[in-house]
């Protein structure tokens, strides 16, 4: 949670600087947050890599487990799908883009922003922290109502971290490998699915 | 974009070579954080110098909420399918 305020933060003091044009025209250029982003994804691959615990659970899964993020792809872009009917101002290709972020609002915005321009960074920024919100918001209330999958399912990429305690608090333990896998799983998938969806 | 996930597949195989250097996978999480932190910034400042996104930031917010919530309804409604027709037997 902590870390999610950090990150808004900075999101918030850029909105400033760049309102009253507190830093020079050269930092608008697109050129340095290419770099950035290159920079970040080969960090948040090497994450991915030296994450013991992830490959352990990739190894010990039984294969049912794998309908668990596979359920969450198909139900949240039928979900945003279904939205998109109503919203005049987006396509559904770019719906479906947010909607892939599964709450991992900080790389989905920052990658749909780098594709599609800034708006749709924002609204993905936006869209996919309120994901997380409503997961750590919701979470005893879906699991009473929606069974042990449901906060796993709301929580999306971020079961594997930021809404993971919640989830295993009224979950048990099994469930905790199962969010967490599910996590992983979204996870690696944000940036490849995002690319594919706003490109094909 | 390819580039970037080469770049991060990339990043996964060199990550899973040196896997068991503690020391160093400490300042992975960090370098990611101050990356994001940075990026993010610069999201701002793009977003803070776009008149056009300011003024309409009302209207995008409350469409990014109904997809969000459109997200998690199809998601939790779906995984309830999941979860009677595979998982709730095991207990």
């Amino acid at each position: 949670m902590k870390n999610s305020l950090i990150i808004v933060g900075f999101f918030v003091l850029g909105i400033l600087a760049g309102m009253y044009s507190l830093l020079p025209e050269a930092w608008l250029k697109n050129d340095l947050s290419a770099y950035a982003l290159y920079f970040l994804m080969f960090l948040v691959g090497m994450g991915i890599g030296t994450d013991k615990k992830a490959w352990k659970i990739l190894k010990s899964v039984r294969l049912k487990i794998i309908l668990v993020p596979l359920t969450i792809i198909i139900g949240t872009l039928t979900g945003v799908a279904f939205v998109s009917l109503f919203l005049k101002d987006i396509t559904l290709r770019e719906s479906l883009a947010i909607g892939a972020g599964f709450g991992y609002y900080s790389l989905s915005s920052i990658f749909i922003g780098q594709i599609s321009g800034q708006t749709l960074g924002v609204m993905a920024l936006i869209s996919n922290i309120s994901r997380e919100i409503i997961t750590l918001l919701g979470a005893p209330l879906l699991l009473k109502y929606f069974g042990k999958l449901a906060p796993i399912a709301s929580g999306g990429a971020t079961a594997m971290d930021t809404t993971l305690p919640i989830i295993t608090r009224s979950t048990g333990k099994e469930y905790a490998i199962i969010s967490v896998f599910s996590g992983v799983v979204l996870t690696i998938l944000v940036p490849f699915l995002v690319t594919f969806i706003l490109k094909f | 974009m390819f580039t970037v996930l080469t770049i991060m597949s990339a990043g996964v195989v060199l990550g899973y070579v040196i896997r068991h250097k503690t020391r160093f996978i400490k300042y992975i999480d960090l370098s990611i954080n101050i990356a994001i932190y940075l990026l993010l910034f610069l999201l701002g400042i793009s977003v803070g110098a776009n008149k056009i996104i300011l003024d309409n930031l009302g209207t995008l917010g409350f469409n990014a909420l109904l997809l969000a919530a459109g997200a998690v309804a199809g998601s939790v409604g779906l995984s309830y399918l999941t979860y009677k027709l595979f998982f709730a037997a095991d207990k």
